[in-house]
C-alpha cells in the first residue's frame, strides 16, 4: 500500500516538474555537449562541465542575453535529441560534413579545421617552409599549391602517416601523393608512435591535436612544422549544430560567434584551451 | 545488391591479391623451413636442444598472432639500440614485421603437425628396417618421410588455409592487402555488405584452390592404400 503511494506521488512529482520545464521551455537555451573530449569539452573530477566550448557557450549566452542551460550527452544520442526537441543546440566538437546536414543545420563556424604536420625535431623536415602560417584551401588554393611546391624537395620519398578515412587522409592523397608515400593508420596514436620509432617521417593530422601531442612526455622531440592547411578538402570546420526548422535561433547564434570572432573571444579561448588560434579565417 | 559496384568492389581488390598471397607464400616457405629444424630439435633427444625448441612452440601457439604482430611492429621499435642496428631496415618496413610474425607463428604450428606425422610411424617397421641392414638415412628416406608425410598432409593443408586468412592481419599495421584495401572501400562507401562479400568470396576463391590441391597430393599418396 505504501510503496503504491509512493509510486503515484513520485509519477505525479515527475509530471509536474515536466509540465514545469515545458512552461519555461521558450527563454531557455539548451546546449548539449559530449563531456569527453577534452579540451573542447570534458567534465572536472567535481562533475562540472569545463572546456573551450563549453566557456564559449557561456560567452555566447551573454552576448544573447539568453539563458542557458548546458549538459553532457552520448554523443551518438546527440543529434536524435536535437531532433527529438529535448536538447535546441549541440556544441561538442562536431564538424560540419555534408552527411550532417543532411540532418541537421548548423550556424556559422567557430573553429577552422587546422591541419599541420608533426615531424621529429632532428629531422630534416623540421625545416618545413610555411612556418605555421594559416592557408585556407577555400580562398587561396593557388597559394596552397605554391607552399606544396615549394615543400616537395623536402618531401620527396618520405613516408608521412595519416589516419585512415579522415580529410587529413584525403588531402595527403589530393596534394601529397605524388611526392611521398602515403600510409594509412586506424588511430592517431599508432601513427604518432611509428613516428617516434621512424617508420614514417611525418604525420598529417589535426593541429590542435598534434600540438597537444608534442607535450605529450612520451612523444618527446616531436615538433609541428610546415604550415596549417584548412578549408577545402578539409570542410568548413566545426559549428554549432541546430533544428533546421530554428532559423531564428540560428541568426542569434550567428550574430554572436561572429562577435565573438572579431572581439578575439574565440582567439583569447582557444588559446588558453586548445594552445592553439583555431579563429576561423574571415 | 548493386552489380556494378560489386564489379568495381572486384577490381579495387584485386590489387590486394599479390601482398595477401606473397605473404602466405613466403610465410608458410619460411615456416616450413623453420619447422623441419624444430621438429628436428624436439626429435634429437638432446635436453639442450628439445627445452628451446619446447619453448618456442609453447610461446608462439599459446599467444594471438596479433600479439605477436603487435609486439614485433610496435614493441621493438621502442629499443633504439634496434633502431641503429642493421635489422632495422627490415624491422622499420610493416612488411617484414608481418611475414616475420606469421612465419614464427606457423612454424610453431608446423613443427608440431611434422612431429606428429612422424611418431605416427610405428617402432616395430623401424625395426624391421634396421633388421634387415637399412642405413639411418635410408630409414628415413624411404620408411618413415614417406608415411609421415601421408599423415600429416590433411592437417598441414588446415595450417595453410589458416595461414593465407591470417594475412588479414597485416592491414592493422598499415600493409594494404585484401582486407585492408576493403575496409578503405566501406569507409568510403558506407557499403559494407557489398564490400566485405567480395573480400571473403576472395579468400574462398584462395582456399578453394588450395584444397583442391592438398586433395590431389593425398589421393596420389594414398594410391597404394585404397581398395
Amino acid at each position: 500500500m505504501q510503496l503504491k503511494s509512493l509510486m503515484l506521488s513520485a509519477v505525479l512529482f515527475s509530471s509536474v516538474c515536466a509540465s514545469f520545464a515545458n512552461a519555461d521551455d521558450s527563454q531557455v537555451i539548451r546546449i548539449a555537449t559530449e563531456g569527453a573530449y577534452a579540451p573542447w569539452n570534458f567534465v572536472k573530477p567535481g562533475g562540472q562541465l569545463d572546456g573551450f566550448e563549453i566557456e564559449l557557450a557561456r560567452d555566447l549566452c551573454d552576448r544573447m542575453k539568453a539563458k542557458c542551460e548546458i549538459s553532457a550527452h552520448d554523443w551518438d544520442g546527440l543529434i536524435p535529441s536535437l531532433n527529438g526537441g529535448q536538447i535546441d543546440a549541440i556544441m561538442a566538437g562536431m564538424s560540419i560534413t555534408p552527411k550532417r546536414q543532411e540532418v541537421i543545420g548548423f550556424s556559422r563556424t567557430y573553429a577552422a579545421p587546422l591541419n599541420g604536420f608533426l615531424v621529429l625535431a632532428n629531422s630534416s623536415l623540421a625545416k618545413l617552409p610555411g612556418d605555421a602560417k594559416s592557408i585556407d584551401l577555400d580562398k587561396d588554393e593557388t597559394g596552397a599549391e605554391a607552399l606544396i611546391n615549394q615543400m616537395a624537395p623536402l618531401l620527396k620519398g618520405k613516408v608521412i602517416g595519416v589516419q585512415g578515412s579522415t580529410t587529413a587522409s584525403a588531402f595527403a592523397e589530393k596534394y601529397l601523393s605524388k611526392v611521398v608515400e602515403v600510409r594509412e593508420y586506424k588511430t592517431v596514436d599508432a601513427h604518432n608512435m611509428d613516428l617516434m620509432s621512424g617508420r614514417i617521417d611525418a604525420v598529417l593530422a589535426n593541429a590542435v591535436v598534434l600540438k597537444l601531442a608534442t607535450q605529450d612526455p612520451s612523444l618527446k622531440g616531436t615538433n609541428m612544422a610546415g604550415p596549417i592547411f584548412s578549408g577545402g578538402v578539409f570542410g568548413p570546420g566545426i559549428g554549432i549544430g541546430l533544428r533546421k526548422s530554428d532559423t531564428a535561433l540560428k541568426a542569434k547564434f550567428d550574430e554572436a560567434i561572429t562577435a565573438a570572432v572579431k572581439d578575439g573571444t574565440v582567439k583569447k579561448l582557444s588559446e588558453k584551451w586548445l594552445k592553439f588560434d583555431v579563429t576561423p579565417l574571415e | 545488391m548493386d552489380f556494378a559496384f560489386l564489379l568495381e568492389c572486384f577490381k579495387r581488390l584485386l590489387a590486394g591479391v599479390p601482398l595477401t598471397l606473397g605473404l602466405s607464400l613466403f610465410s608458410c616457405a619460411i615456416g616450413l623451413v623453420l619447422a623441419s629444424a624444430i621438429c628436428a630439435m624436439r626429435l634429437s633427444k638432446k635436453v639442450w636442444l628439445d627445452y628451446p625448441a619446447r619453448g618456442f612452440v609453447s610461446i608462439f601457439r599459446g599467444t594471438p598472432l596479433l600479439v605477436q604482430l603487435f609486439v614485433i611492429y610496435y614493441g621493438l621499435g621502442q629499443f633504439s639500440w634496434l633502431r641503429e642496428s642493421f635489422a632495422w631496415t627490415y624491422l622499420r618496413e610493416a612488411y617484414w614485421c608481418v611475414l616475420a610474425a606469421l612465419a614464427l607463428n606457423t612454424a610453431a604450428y608446423t613443427s608440431e603437425i611434422l612431429r606428429g606425422g612422424i611418431n605416427s610411424v610405428q617402432h616395430g617397421q623401424i625395426e624391421s628396417a634396421l633388421s634387415v641392414g637399412l642405413r639411418k638415412d635410408q630409414i628415413w628416406r624411404c620408411v618413415i618421410l614417406p608415411q609421415a608425410w601421408r599423415q600429416m598432409l590433411p592437417a598441414y593443408g588446415n595450417e595453410i588455409i589458416l595461414q593465407i586468412k591470417s594475412t588479414s592481419l597485416a592491414s592493422i599495421v598499415t600493409l594494404m592487402e585484401v582486407t585492408g584495401i576493403a575496409a578503405k572501400l566501406v569507409s568510403q562507401s558506407y557499403r559494407p555488405i557489398e564490400v566485405f562479400v567480395c573480400a571473403g568470396a576472395l579468400y574462398l576463391l584462395f582456399n578453394f584452390v588450395v584444397t583442391r590441391a592438398v586433395t590431389l597430393m593425398e589421393s596420389r599418396l594414398t594410391r597404394g592404400m585404397r581398395r
